[in-house]
Order: C-alpha cells, then structure tokens, then sequence
C-alpha cells in the first residue's frame, strides 16, 4: 500500500512538473485591483482592460488579478505574492499603492511593476495615468449649454490635484459659454459610498443644481438625477444604463490598449521604465456617446474633442485666473505645464467656494 | 419650504437602514450577546434583497429574502458563539468577513442591473400638504416599518414578561439558568431576530435608497449601526434619537457644503461621529450618571448540564 501511494505522490509530483512547465511558456502578467471587479466604476474598467488584453494576447500570456486589495500594508504581501507565483509583469492600478510596489520593484529588479496614477518610479517600475481634465473640460462646455438654473452640482472624492484639476477644467469651459455660471461644491469624502453619493446628489438638486457631475465611483448620482428628470455626467464608465435620459456623456477609462502595448514590449524585450500620461490623442480614455442633448450642443462638443485631440486646444490655455484675482504664472508656454496640473492646489475665478485645507 | 421637506426627506431615508439594523443589534446585546456581524449580515442581505426583487419584480418579496439571508447569516454566528461557545468578538469578526465575500459572490451576477424600487406611500390631499405632507405620508414601507419596529422592541423589552426574560439572560444568565429559562434557546433568537433586521437594513439599500446592487454598498454602516447601540446605552429611545440625529448630521453637512460654508469638508465628514457621539454621552450622563450596558454581554455561557 506504501508502494502505490509513494508511486502516486511521484506521478502526481511529475504531472504538477509538467504542467508548471507548459505555464512557463506564457508570460505571466498580474493585477491589483483595489475594489471589487463589479463596482461598475473604477476597477470595473481595468478589468475591461485586462480583458481586452487576453483577447489580443490570450494565447502568449496568462492573467492573474487579486481583487479588493487594501492599500497599505496588504497591499505590499499581494504584489508579492503575485511575484512568486511567477508574474514577470505587474499592474498596480491604485494612487496607494505607490509606496508598496516601490518596495516590492527594489526587491525583485528581474520583474517589472506598472503602477497607475503615481509619480514614484524605478528602472523597473512605470507609471500610466490619463489626462481627464480633458474628458471634463468638454464636460463642462455641454453642462454651461444644457443648465437651464445656471448652477452645476459637483460631488468630488477628496481634495487632491486631480479632483480639483477637473473641477477647473469645468469651470473655464463653462465660463466660455456663460461668464455667470455657478457651481456648488459637495466632497464626499470617499470614493465609493452609493448611500453618500446619493444623498450629495440630492442636497445639490434640491439647491438648484440641474446638471450633477461626480468624480466618485458609483452610478448613485446618475440614477437620483434621473429620478429628479435632471441631467448627469457618468464617471469612469457608461451609466446610461441607470439615466437613459440623463447622462448627456461620461469620461470611460479605457485601459486595454495600454495593457496590450506594455505587454506586447515586455514579450519583444523592449520594456522599458518609462511616464506615460496620455490624453485623448493616445486612447487612455474615451468619452462615452454624446446624448440627451440638441444636435448643436453635441457637434459643439465633439468640435471640443476633435481640436483637444489635435492639440489645437488646450483646457487650461493661459491667462487663467486665481480664485484670488491674481493671475496663474503660466509655465508652459500659453498654457500650464504639466507639473501644475498634476500639483494644481487652487480653484480658478468664479467658484463661490473655499477649497478645503486652503 | 420645499427645501426643509427635501432635507427632513433625505434625512429619514439615510438613518432608517441605521435604525433597523441597529435596533436587531439592541435586542442581540440585550439578550447578552455581542455580534459584531452586523456589516457582514447586512450586506448579505442587500445582495439577497436585490436578488429576490430582482427574480420576482417584488420589493416585498427582496425584503423576505433580505431577512431571511440575514437570519441565515446570525445562524453561522449562533452555532459558533452559543453552541460551540466561541468568543463572540473573534466570531462576529469573521461574520462580516465572511458576509463581504458571500454578498460579492451571490451579487456578482446582479451587478449592473436595476429594479423599480419601493414604491411611496400617497393619499389624495394628505401627502399634498406642504412641508408636512411627503414627510408623514409619503414615505416608502421601510420608513414607517422601522417606527413601528422600535416601538414594538420598547414595549416588548419594558412591558412584556418575554422581554423581562430576555434583559434578566443578558445581565446575568447563571441566574437565569437557575431560574429554568433555556438561556441559550432565548440568545439564540435574540441573534436571529438581530440577523433578520440586519438583513431588511441592508436590503433597504439597493431597494429604496439606491436601486441598484454594487459590492460593498453598505459602505460601513453596520459599523455605525454598532456604534448607535452603545452610545444609546442600549435604550431604544435614545436609539431612536442617536438613528435621526446621525443621518440629520450627514445630510445638514452636505448641503451646508453646498452652500459654501466654509468649513473644512474633512472635518464636515467627521461632523456626524462626532455630534452623535457627545449627544448621546451628555444624555446618558444627565439620566443615569453612566452606562448601563448589559452585565453579561459577550462572555459566553456554557450551561451545566
């Protein structure tokens, strides 16, 4: 009896063996995901990505993702678990995850970590993010053209610089169309609470706001707006399915072709650290249909999107102006350079609010 | 006007799943067990309320699934904590562990569907009159049924025999024991009764307050619900006033951000916790001079035979 079991642990040692082997032909390529792959929002979209890519790839490689991963300390024992079971490849796709698969790039220099929204590189270590302010910018011209009240709703997550760039961009695209234009302010303080967001939705509804813009992640506010027959923007992804007569556009984070080129370098060998903050022109994000809204308003916007692609026009073209009355210094040339939009701290003229922690 | 009966509105949409849930985890405590599940049963509930509304087209019929998922879940809780007398805190834990993990599975293939929520009440010319109208008789049947559920937990815990029983195996069961009352027999359905409204909390969620299912929609208020318990030193009128001043804090914040007060938005936030918190503290200080939390609750008992 020994016998046999010991010839069934071998033969099953050999066939654990053989089949790791044939799964070493393919490259292995991970994923972080910090929500659940259904929260329709933000992960939801990398997700797509991922999807995509095995589709494109599918028979060269092998995806693993590890979804609703804390950021913090969890966060480190993931990406590492992901190292040892073999993936060459990896995307962290949260900001908190910066400093945890910095220190997992320095342990492991053989494997290559792609981490989203960060600044915090290494010689192995990329980052991706995409530029929205541009998505909000065109936002914000069919918000100035639809709002009948003249006053846009606005539910942010937290007060960082990406928030409060969209918010901007917003604004000086509204104030394009209409100089009086107002909008009211209201931080969540969470990415993802349908609850909250709900109940931000319908406090700026019920102080006049007739157009609701969110940068948080579930379809709560789409699906009040359409309760109340107002209109809404979606965020991340398509959320006319929760305002069919409502959403007028939403940004949709299109990952997928970036996944596919970082993946079609790393198997060529060409893979390289490397910035990438792309804009309409590189496909990192797409804007949905352009509905609920007359013919002219929707060609006024995709004129908006054609030139922005182009780089004919540029959301924050200077002068741009302070809350403060002061004009912004304007490094980059006729418009704020790079750096400024990503550490942008300040609300421009015209909003009737004081940016928390100012 | 309008805009005071939209806020009182919005105000009892947000503290009924708070209400509920946290008046199961009342009767839960009262009874002598401490079941920090409540996250992890509501959830479940939400996921399974959505479900059944979603296969039958009955808000109703989510709402028996929600507490029936919910009683379920404070089943695992009650075969471990009672009957195997695990320790309730390391149990509880697990629960909400457990339910976060379950609601994903059973909701993934819910995710991205919508239902017609709850429908509100409305009478010819009652809910027309202003300001009061809508708030009286317009609400949706979670509204009204969370009033009548913490009236009938007072009047059940301070008037009836049952409900004397009930506090006496909360406050000292060997006492109880030795009297003939089936301690274990009455925690337990102090436990399911405490799944069931956790369960109906959560399935509030994607059935009236946002109709749609997400994972991780409860966002925490099982936690507050907890919390509510304590600080209302386990009184289910101060519970009452804890539910209404909380969600009144969170909604009050919102559109005083809206208006541009210019208060910090973290601290805006914060503002709920923290006024729940002393107001709920001065009250039990000014009636009772301290806490009067069940002497028993959460060790476990293990009758001797």
């Amino acid at each position: 009896m020994w016998k046999s079991l010991l010839a069934l642990t071998a033969g099953l040692l050999l066939a654990g063996n053989v089949s790791a082997a044939s799964a070493a032909d393919k490259l292995k390529v991970g994923f972080v995901y910090v929500g659940p792959i259904g929260d329709l929002g933000w992960t939801y979209q990398h997700d797509l990505g991922r999807q995509a890519l095995v589709k494109e790839l599918g028979d060269k490689i092998e995806t693993t993702y590890l979804e609703n991963v804390p950021e913090g300390p969890d966060a480190e024992r993931s990406i590492e678990q992901l190292v040892r079971a073999g993936n060459k490849l990896i995307f962290t796709t949260s900001f908190g995850y910066m400093d945890s698969t910095l220190k997992v790039a320095k342990k492991y220099p053989n494997v290559h970590f792609e981490h989203a929204t960060g600044y915090k590189r290494n010689p192995n270590m990329s980052t991706y993010s995409a530029k929205w302010y541009q998505g909000r910018y065109i936002q914000g011209l069919i918000a100035a053209k639809m709002s009948k009240s003249g006053v846009l709703g606005y539910i942010g997550s937290f007060p960082i610089p990406e928030v409060v760039s969209g918010i901007n961009a917003t604004m000086l695209a509204a104030q394009t169309i209409n100089p009086n234009i107002k909008v009211k302010i209201i931080w969540a303080n969470t990415w993802f609470d349908p609850g909250k967001e709900a109940d931000a939705a319908k406090a700026l509804i019920d102080q006049g706001a007739d157009v609701i813009m969110q940068h948080t992640d579930s379809p709560a506010a789409m699906q009040i707006a359409s309760e109340r027959g107002k209109l809404a923007f979606g965020q991340d992804s398509e959320m006319i399915k929760f305002g069919p007569k409502t959403q007028l556009t939403s940004i949709l984070d299109t990952w997928g072709p970036y996944y596919i080129e970082r993946v079609k370098a790393e198997l060529a060998g060409t893979w390289k650290s490397e910035n990438t903050w792309g804009g309409l022109d590189s496909h990192m994000f797409a804007m949905a249909p352009y509905t609920n809204m007359p013919d002219d308003v929707k060609k006024m916007a995709e004129d908006a999107q054609a030139a922005i692609t182009a780089g004919k026009l540029h959301p924050f073209k200077c002068p741009i102006v302070g809350q403060d009355g002061k004009p912004v210094e304007c490094k980059g040339g006729d418009h704020l350079d790079d750096g400024q939009i990503l550490g942008m701290n300040f609300y421009v003229k015209g909003i009737d609010d004081k940016l928390p922690g100012k | 006007m309008e805009l005071v009966e939209a806020i009182i509105l919005a105000v009892l949409a947000a503290s009924t799943p708070l209400l509920i849930a946290a008046t199961g985890e009342l009767v839960t405590e009262r009874s002598g067990v401490l079941n920090l599940g409540v996250e992890g049963m509501m959830i479940v509930g939400a996921a399974c309320g959505f479900a059944g509304a979603w296969l039958t087209g009955s808000v109703f019929i989510g709402a028996l699934f929600g507490m029936v998922a919910g009683t379920l879940m404070s089943l695992v809780f009650a075969l471990m904590a009672l009957g195997l007398a695990v320790n309730q805190v390391a149990t509880g834990l697990a629960l909400t562990i457990l339910g976060v993990g379950l609601s994903g599975l059973i909701g993934a293939g819910f995710v991205g569907e919508r239902i017609t929520p709850a429908m509100h009440l409305y009478i010819p010319v009652l809910t027309d009159i202003p300001l009061i109208g809508r708030v009286l008789f317009g609400e949706d049947g979670f509204v009204y049924f969370s009033i009548a559920l913490i009236v009938g937990v007072w009047w059940f815990l301070y008037r009836t025999r049952a409900g004397l029983i009930l506090r006496a195996c909360g406050d000292n069961h060997v006492s109880a024991h030795a009297l003939g009352y089936p301690v274990l027999r009455i925690r337990t359905f102090a436990v399911m009764f405490g799944g069931a409204c956790a369960g109906l909390a959560g399935a509030y969620l994607p059935l009236a307050y946002t109709p749609f299912f997400v994972p991780g929609m409860t966002a925490g208020r099982g936690w507050i619900a907890l919390a509510l318990v304590v600080f209302s030193s386990w009184r289910p009128g101060r519970l009452v006033a804890g539910a209404y001043l909380f969600g009144a804090v969170t909604i009050l914040q919102l559109h005083a951000q809206g208006w541009g007060v210019g208060i910090p938005s973290q601290f805006m936030s914060a503002l709920p916790y923290l006024a729940t918190i002393i107001v709920l503290i001065l009250l039990s200080r000014a009636r009772t001079g301290g806490s009067t939390a069940p002497a028993a609750l959460g060790t476990v008992f293990v009758p001797d035979r």
